[in-house]
């Protein structure tokens, strides 16, 4: 049966409510960019999602759509999802000696102990 | 745009759901949960929250694509040059929320297109407010106001939900609903203040969808071993009705403010109990509409499969054969 709609333009349309197009065959949405949207000169790009899209340039036009459009950006980059190369959630313990250097760490310096002895024991003399 | 998941409680599955986990695995991943951490895509995770996950995120990413129907309608006609361009950045964003949220179905291994067919041969569901028509303007002043106001208290309480992706998609989406909710409030405002004709228009809208608004938070739920599952792995985030409840105390009062009323005589606060009392919604309308009957189910459908259909020819014309589609990351 032909749908009777509010819409002048789903009339115009004279759809089919037994019609079976529209359906989508594999890939047909495209690959997936990842994107990169950098808000103020001088900060770093950030992750914000990823669009479909058939090549670098429609990905860029819909990650403008898709993610600027309110607030600032001043910059975005878009990366095939397929070049990313990531590490997996479950080697995190690849991460975890990190924490434990703490001689990178500024605070693990303590100086200001032994200073205050010396001048201690300088000044004694 | 978006009213609580549609999850079948099913309490005699229960045992066997969980039957087929590796014990330690599931343990790790709950006491990840109790502990405020996020499930993130590659994660290990039991079936059945994979499964609920994709269901309620596909539904909501539905929801939002429908729910663009209706008030698309309303583009051409919108009174006044503002209000036009104010209806089409609310439709285009409603859009870009469906975009987000298949995005985050996706990294459960759904792939959009599966997804799509899903929507328009019916298998999968969306909101059942959106299979109502707008006949008037003040309908998609209603709609603007109220539905995205349901869809931000479940919103809100989905964003606290335990895997990142929906999580980092409904962060955006409920920043943008927000303008959503302002453009409502202002247009059901301008015609509540205005002349008697505009005053009875806005009043009929909201009669019409009062039903579809205490539907639009699904069924009082049964409790059962399966939705305890499903809360303490933070897949649903409240019952149908504790959202019900928070949409009616922040709403009631501001509807009532204006000198409208709600087609509901038992509708008010108990203020011994601060709970809401009201008359329950026919819910088998509410089975019916949800199971294809309502007034505009198949015409929905019907222009979801329009658009699909128009636009083959131009995604074909740009797919590269080369191209290979992995999963998104995040």
């Amino acid at each position: 049966m032909i749908i009777k709609s509010l819409d002048p333009r789903i009339d115009r349309a004279a759809l089919d409510d037994e019609s079976k197009v529209g359906e989508l065959s594999g890939n047909e949405h495209f690959q997936t960019y990842e994107v990169f949207q950098q808000v103020k000169r001088g900060t770093h790009h950030q992750h914000v999602g990823n669009v479909h899209a058939p090549n670098a340039e429609m990905a860029m036009l819909f990650a403008k759509e898709q993610y600027c459009r309110r607030g600032a950006a001043v910059n975005l980059w878009v990366v095939k999802t397929a070049d990313v190369f990531v590490t997996e959630y479950q080697d995190a313990d690849i991460f975890e000696t990190t924490e434990d250097k703490l001689y990178r760490d500024p605070n693990s310096y303590k100086v200001m102990d032994r200073i205050n002895a010396f001048k201690a024991r300088t000044s004694k003399v | 745009m978006y009213g609580n998941a549609y999850i079948e409680n099913d309490g005699n599955k229960v045992n066997s759901i969980l039957a087929d986990e590796d014990p330690i695995k599931l343990a790790e991943f709950e006491a990840r949960i109790a502990a405020g951490d996020k499930i993130e895509p590659k994660d290990w995770m039991p079936k059945e929250y994979r499964k609920q996950l994709v269901r309620m995120i596909e539904q909501h990413a539905h929801s939002e694509i429908i729910g663009s129907l209706p008030e698309g309608t309303w583009i051409t006609r919108a009174p006044g040059f503002r209000r036009k361009l104010a209806l089409m950045a609310k439709v285009q964003d409603e859009v870009g929320h469906a975009q987000l949220l298949y995005s985050a179905a996706e990294t459960l291994g759904k792939s959009r297109e599966d997804m799509t067919n899903d929507l328009i041969n019916g298998k999968s569901k969306y909101s059942n407010v959106f299979n109502y028509p707008a006949p008037t303007w003040a309908d998609s002043a209603v709609i603007a106001w109220l539905i995205d106001a349901g869809a931000i208290v479940n919103q809100l309480a989905n964003s606290k939900g335990s895997y990142g992706p929906y999580c980092r998609a409904l962060d955006r989406i409920c920043a943008e609903e927000s303008f959503h909710l302002k453009y409502g409030h202002d247009n059901v405002v301008f015609l509540a203040t205005g002349t008697p004709v505009q005053r009875a228009m806005v009043q009929e809208a909201l009669n019409r969808w009062w039903e579809p608004i205490m539907h639009f938070f699904g069924p009082p739920d049964k409790a059962s071993q399966h939705s305890e599952i499903l809360m303490r792995w933070k897949v649903k985030m409240g019952s149908n009705d504790s959202m019900r409840q928070t949409f009616l105390n922040m709403y009631v009062p501001k509807i009532w403010d204006l000198g409208l009323t709600l087609p509901d005589p038992n509708l008010r606060k108990n203020e011994e109990t601060g709970q809401w009392e009201y008359t329950e919604p026919n819910w088998e309308t509410f089975k019916q509409v949800i199971n294809g009957n309502g007034p505009c189910n198949k015409e929905r459908l019907a222009v979801r499969r329009m658009a699909e259909e128009n636009g083959r020819w131009v995604r074909k014309a740009l797919m590269s054969k080369t191209d290979q589609y992995v999963t998104p990351l995040a």
